[in-house]
């Protein structure tokens, strides 16, 4: 359990580096970020008390120190408090995530472990069959994996939900749905996530694919498989020996892949309008909305941290190795 | 050839002492031998292409790219007039096409730059150094590595607002920032290993100095390392610029990204305008594949076991049953430290040898010597 304990450090200390990032960028970047607001701001009542808790949260026109800011920042961010949202008639920032969270948490994370799992496998048949046909899938995987991921969700909706009219464009669920446990409501947002999680699927599979692939074929070559081989076992059986040596490094290299799969994952969303925090993060970007975007940046790490913690129990679950050395 | 050239191409774990020493006639050898690979000469021929489009695109441009040719919402589909259509403010989508590339190379160019720069320093003082110094510096780059990208880059780019969304040189910078860790990963791995080895020793013990050590010894041996994570970095790059100007966090412009972010704006996926989101989308995805196949290129140079698929591929039509047999073979030459004859008795069946040879034959010259001449 040293590892874990080891790694759970590491992750406290990402995440206190992400928190001082959040305070501090806003106040090393030049410029005003509370005149931004406010001049988005035309047409609301704006008090001063607003003013004034816009000033305390980027360190405008105050005379605390920068220490004291910082801990009052960290005071805040540890009680959930990120601030209101400008773009969402200030409504306070950690409410306006709440809500978002589960749908990107749902869609993102189920079409990860859905990429994780298909490409482990596609990876570890195209090295045992080197040499074969399959290696031409190589450059269309490539291709697939270099696309942006928002372009392919422009592909998506144009063939299957547009010309085919098999999945809904976009959106969770019909607008005349009433969110409820009820099978309608529930299949209404199965048919909706389709086409997102796909997108995510076949864009971020490549990685994973190509990552087996290259670990399978070093894993072929060692004695173990050769002596499974020569023994008679069944070739599923050998191919399972040597994909089980071979998914380690997949399954350490998942805290470098879930940043970028993540990323690209948000930008989906966008395209087809999800009501996730990918559609938060435009939100902010498009409305100067500062304070949202410094909560969807905390959120997002933590997520993200906890997902490697899950891959970092996994691995030590699936590497008796770890295990030992405490 | 000798037997001793070759010992640094074949072993797996990269560069070998000896290379460090190399007479130019072996060096013109290798610089000869890279471009062999069918990925690196395709990912170089796309990729050169893509700077000559982007170097000669505004001048073969046929209109300019802002020029409004009618007054109608509706874009029209690709006609001789518009080999791309027009978008729904009735630009032409060709033109913006050509124009956009140049912004995106060169920023992807400048972040490429400087995050590999970033990475050699970093990833080869955690290596050189050790102790707590490389205790820190590998803290560093896990948790860039660790922290998701794009809701930092929003941050970054939100907070400098209009001032730094045209900038092409601070958008690179930027975009270094998130991008450089990765690198300095790698490097450090391969720097820790070529640390401890015999050649970097005696270099020490003649007391050779630390940044003779690290720039004649070390930093040669890193090269194909350099070379991928740049390559590597630059793709990020122009993932994320795209990314950016898709969010309209960075000023679109006629960027590969900025056409999509128009295309999105305008719904032409759901009205099936495909000319508008295609061209942009097909062109980032070719451009990046072209420095992904270069990248593998780098990769089967430095570990030539991934090379198997292509050179099962000229065995013709015995494809399977050549590599089927080479897994019964691949037993017979595990022996560490063979004898050099022994080596060239195994040499006799190339193809055989070649792709599986295993990893505890470090040695095997010969075979991969016959496997490499082949590919000519």
């Amino acid at each position: 359990m040293l590892v874990i304990a080891r790694r759970l450090f590491f992750y406290l200390v990402t995440a206190a580096v992400a928190i001082s990032l959040d305070f501090l960028i806003p106040r090393l970047i030049p410029g005003n970020p509370v005149d931004a607001i406010l001049a988005k701001m035309q047409g609301v009542t704006i008090t001063p008390a607003i003013i004034h808790a816009l000033d305390l949260q980027f360190g405008v026109n105050t005379s605390a120190s920068l220490w004291g800011q910082y801990t009052h920042f960290w005071n805040n961010v540890l009680h959930g408090n990120f601030g209101v949202s400008s773009a969402n008639s200030f409504e306070p920032v950690s409410t306006v995530i709440r809500q978002a969270l589960p749908y990107t948490l749902g869609l993102v994370g189920l079409a990860t472990l859905i990429s994780f799992l298909l490409g482990t496998a596609i990876g570890a048949v195209v090295a045992w069959k080197r040499g074969s046909w399959l290696d031409n899938l190589l450059p269309v995987v490539t291709f697939f994996q270099a696309a942006p991921y928002f372009f392919l969700a422009f592909l998506a909706i144009d063939v299957f939900a547009i010309t085919l009219g098999w999945f809904p464009p976009s959106r969770a669920a019909n607008a005349t749905d009433f969110p409820a446990f009820t099978w309608t409501y529930l299949s209404d947002v199965l048919d909706h996530a389709v086409l997102p999680a796909l997108t995510i699927v076949v864009a971020s599979a490549a990685g994973w694919i190509v990552g087996m692939r290259n670990v399978m074929l070093t894993t072929m070559d060692e004695d173990y498989v050769l002596i499974a081989a020569a023994k008679g076992l069944r070739k599923g059986r050998v191919i399972w020996y040597a994909a089980r040596n071979a998914i380690l490094p997949s399954v350490s290299g998942f805290a470098l892949a879930i940043g970028f799969i993540v990323s690209g994952a948000l930008l989906t969303e966008i395209v087809f309008s999800y009501p996730g925090l990918g559609s938060l993060l435009l939100q902010a970007v498009s409305n100067n909305d500062y304070e949202l975007m410094q909560g969807l940046f905390l959120i997002i790490t933590f997520t993200v941290l906890a997902a490697n913690l899950i891959a970092d129990f996994v691995y030590v679950f699936l590497d008796p190795r770890t295990r030992q050395e405490a | 050839m000798t037997a001793s050239i070759s010992t640094d191409q074949v072993t797996g774990s990269g560069p070998v002492p000896g290379s460090a020493l190399h007479g130019t006639a072996q060096r013109r050898q290798r610089a000869l031998r890279l471009p062999r690979s069918p990925k690196i000469i395709a990912g170089l021929a796309m990729l050169a292409s893509f700077v000559l489009l982007s170097i000669i695109g505004p001048l073969v441009a046929p209109y300019s790219p802002d020029r409004i040719f009618a007054n109608s919402p509706v874009p029209l589909a690709p006609s001789a007039a518009h080999w791309l259509g027009t978008t729904s403010l009735q630009q032409d989508v060709f033109s913006q096409l050509l124009v956009g590339g140049g912004d995106m190379l060169l920023v992807a160019f400048i972040a490429g730059v400087i995050a590999t720069a970033l990475s050699v320093v970093v990833g080869v003082t955690a290596g050189y150094l050790g102790g707590l110094a490389d205790d820190l510096l590998s803290m560093l780059a896990n948790i860039f590595l660790v922290m998701p990208a794009l809701p930092l880059l929003v941050i970054l780019f939100g907070f400098l607002g209009k001032t730094g969304s045209d900038d092409l040189f601070l958008i690179g910078f930027i975009i270094s920032i998130t991008g450089w860790a990765w690198g300095a990963r790698v490097l450090r791995a391969q720097t820790l290993s070529l640390r401890n080895r015999d050649y970097v020793d005696s270099a020490r013990i003649i007391g050779e100095r630390g940044s003779r050590i690290i720039f004649a010894e070390i930093l040669p041996n890193l090269t194909p390392i350099v070379a991928s994570s740049f390559l590597f970095t630059v793709l990020y790059a122009i993932g994320t610029y795209s990314a950016m100007a898709f969010l309209g966090l960075v000023n679109p412009n006629w960027s590969w990204g900025g056409i999509l972010y128009y295309a999105q704006v305008n719904n032409a996926e759901l009205s099936g305008y495909w000319w508008w989101y295609i061209p942009p989308g097909i062109a980032i995805a070719l451009l990046g594949t072209a420095l992904v196949l270069l990248n593998f290129g780098i990769d089967e140079f430095i570990n030539p076991r991934l090379r198997a698929a292509g050179l099962t591929r000229r065995s013709g039509g015995r494809r399977g049953t050549r590599t089927r047999r080479s897994q019964q073979f691949a037993l017979t030459p595990v022996i560490r430290g063979p004898e050099p004859s022994a080596v060239l008795a195994q040499g006799a069946t190339p193809a055989v040898l070649a792709p599986g040879t295993p990893a505890v034959l470090t040695r095997r010259a010969t075979p991969a010597t016959t496997g490499e001449g082949g590919q000519a």
